[in-house]
């Protein structure tokens, strides 16, 4: 029992350091910046000063719930699909879909810049054709546009992944007792896919909602999210360096990510059968 | 078995240990340089050369923003030698005690750097700088976009122009984009009253939606790309878009710009003055300015350097503007507390609504 458990904490000790120093540490600092002004004194300033970026707040969850949003519907379609098809197209789609993500990410949204452009790929096509070309980037369209591109991935992988594993023969149990496709998918598929959809909306959102390079580069520094916010402060960009006004409002956004977590949590009843987080 | 594999596992641990300290020993015999500069600030191949002169390693890195680098260097999470600010970050960083002294003695190319660029408000004793490059803002445009009539007065006010809505760009920094708003109401860069800064953040607003973009190294691609028709920015970078897309002509705005030095600092806490100063003296001598200038395509401080450039360079009337342009034109200083305050409040307001 003691050798046990001896063995236990040393193949977890190098896990246990890794998240001590670089995930408890780090919001130990953030919590500690939030609450305290320049001269590290306790205050409760930097705290009530979100009020002032509400709007922002609002900017950047409804953008980030809209890209949740389409994700979710493009995603899964898809997951299904690739779920029943034969093992090894299965794999060829699933590395279709992570094709993309070994690319680096910024490459991929300055691509995306080019496309979108005035006279970028698309206006210039639509103008080929005879065509007035329209406005796309420096838009909130161009930003969700971004976010779908770029956290796609995220999204059909958890649902694909649950998908594979709800057998063909309780589908085709639940055609046998009389279901026809939409009591199939109502009854059966969607609620047995819950942990999946629970784990690809976390992990849209979260990044989404959080974001600054997307709406930098595709919102022309125009479309402010709450990222953008922090980053002004942690790097200065606005002229002064805020370390407590930056901690504030990134604590205040991992409270809110939190809470959705466990709002989407407690619809997730049966937490052990699935998902990647 | 297991206590076996503990020991293994504490004896690698000693070993890592061990050489890790040999290491830092080792490399103790050779000198390293930390130098941080602008990105796209230097002719890369100069380098090699200094590391071959000299026998000291260089680790060259870069930053976007005087703002960048002053929040690396001031929470002192990386230690610098030689840092390369602007003229009131430089001010800022000597008031508060984060530059060393220079050994003039150790920099005799100092020599070769003009007159006018000495003595200047934000180092007035030239005790802590080297100047490095000079340059004036500008108002660049698309001649096939914009209408002769709108440029024939060399105004400002270009930038705030309706006509050309969704087709202007500006600078995505507030020091910059506050300048432009204080010279179209004729107040200095350097005001003290937080009155005009409010009145140069209304202008600013104003502004917001007639632009395409806040922008700052994303301009190269959408002027040379005629994606946008105007955009205020660095003379020495006009000049490189206009060689890639010859419809981009640029001025100095009737109503003044702001003329900024950056120039070559060493950091106080750094072991190796000597060696950084040692850099500062080669990269002022003669034949490394010249490719300094020509590779960035900013002014250069150096006289020597300067009579060995293209006259086409040297004579062109915006990058090496004459004295009456250059009176017209005003050097940013460290603004105080409050006022740099006000300015972050005021520009967060203005990108947030």
């Amino acid at each position: 029992m003691n050798r046990n458990s001896l063995t236990k904490r040393l193949v977890t000790a190098p896990y246990t350091f890794w998240m001590l120093i670089f995930v408890v540490v780090p919001i130990a600092l953030v919590v500690y910046y939030a609450l305290t002004d320049a001269n590290g004194r306790f205050t409760m300033e930097n705290i009530m000063a979100i009020v002032d970026y509400k709007k922002t707040f609002g900017v950047s969850v409804e953008l980030a719930l809209i890209s949740t949003a389409i994700c979710l519907l493009l995603a899964y379609p898809l997951a299904y699909t690739i779920s029943r098809m034969k093992a090894h197209r299965q794999s060829t789609m699933v590395m279709l879909v992570m094709l993309p993500m070994w690319m680096n990410f910024l490459i991929r949204t300055y691509a995306w810049m080019t496309i979108l452009e005035n006279n970028g790929l698309i206006n210039r096509f639509v103008r080929m054709l005879g065509g007035e070309g329209f406005r796309m980037i420096n838009t909130n369209g161009a930003v969700v546009l971004g976010m779908v591109y770029n956290f796609l991935p995220y999204m059909i992988l958890p649902i694909y992944t649950v998908l594979t594993k709800i057998e063909q023969s309780t589908i085709e149990a639940a055609q046998d007792l009389g279901a026809n496709r939409a009591q199939v998918f109502r009854r059966i598929l969607f609620p047995m896919s819950v942990p999946g959809i629970i784990s690809g909306i976390t992990m849209v959102f979260v990044p989404a909602v959080s974001t600054f390079v997307i709406s930098k580069l595709l919102g022309g520094g125009k479309t402010f999210l709450i990222g953008d916010i922090i980053e002004n402060y942690f790097l200065g960009n606005t002229g002064t360096v805020n370390y407590n006004i930056g901690a504030s409002l990134s604590l205040v956004l991992m409270i809110l990510i939190l809470l959705s977590m466990a709002v989407m949590n407690h619809f997730d009843k049966d937490e052990t059968s699935g998902g990647m987080l | 078995m297991k206590k076996r594999i503990l020991s293994i596992v504490l004896a690698l641990c000693t070993i890592c240990g061990v050489l890790s300290l040999a290491g830092c020993g080792g490399s103790s015999g050779r000198v390293t340089l930390n130098v941080y500069n602008w990105g796209e600030y230097i002719d890369l191949s100069v380098i090699p050369e200094f590391e071959k002169e000299t026998g000291v390693k260089v680790n060259y890195t870069t930053y976007a923003s005087n703002e960048e680098m002053y929040a690396k260097v001031s929470s002192g999470a990386a230690s610098y030698d030689v840092v390369v600010p602007s003229d009131y970050m430089i001010g800022k960083l000597i008031e508060e005690g984060l530059l060393a002294e220079l050994d003039f003695a150790n920099i005799p190319n100092y020599k070769y750097i003009g007159e006018e660029y000495k003595g200047l408000a934000y180092d007035p004793e030239n005790k802590y700088s080297v100047p490095y490059t000079w340059g004036t803002t500008v108002v660049m445009y698309n001649k096939t976009m914009v209408d002769p009539a709108d440029v024939a007065d060399k105004s400002v006010d270009l930038l705030w122009n309706e006509k050309y809505k969704d087709q202007i760009l500006t600078f995505d920094n507030p020091r910059d984009a506050f300048a432009l708003a204080l010279s179209k109401l004729g107040y200095s860069f350097n005001s003290e009253n937080p009155d005009e800064w409010k009145q140069a953040a209304e202008l600013l607003r104003q502004q917001k939606p007639l632009l395409q973009a806040y922008v700052m190294d994303q301009v190269f691609d959408k002027m040379e790309a005629g994606e946008a028709a105007i955009a205020a920015y660095y003379a020495g970078d006009a000049l490189i878009i206009q060689e890639e897309n010859p419809d981009v002509e640029y001025y100095i705005p009737k109503e003044g710009a702001n003329m900024f030095v950056d120039a070559m600092c060493v950091m106080k806490n750094t072991q190796h003055k000597a060696v950084a100063e040692a850099f500062i003296n080669f990269m002022m001598k003669t034949d490394v300015a010249v490719k300094t200038a020509e590779v960035i395509g900013y002014a250069t401080p150096h006289t020597g350097a300067k009579a060995q450039l293209d006259p086409t360079i040297t004579g062109n009337p915006v990058v090496y503007p004459d004295t009456q342009t250059l009176q017209n034109t005003e050097v940013f200083l460290n603004l105080t507390p409050e006022i740099g305050q006000l300015q972050s409040d005021l520009w967060t307001d203005i990108k947030k609504d």
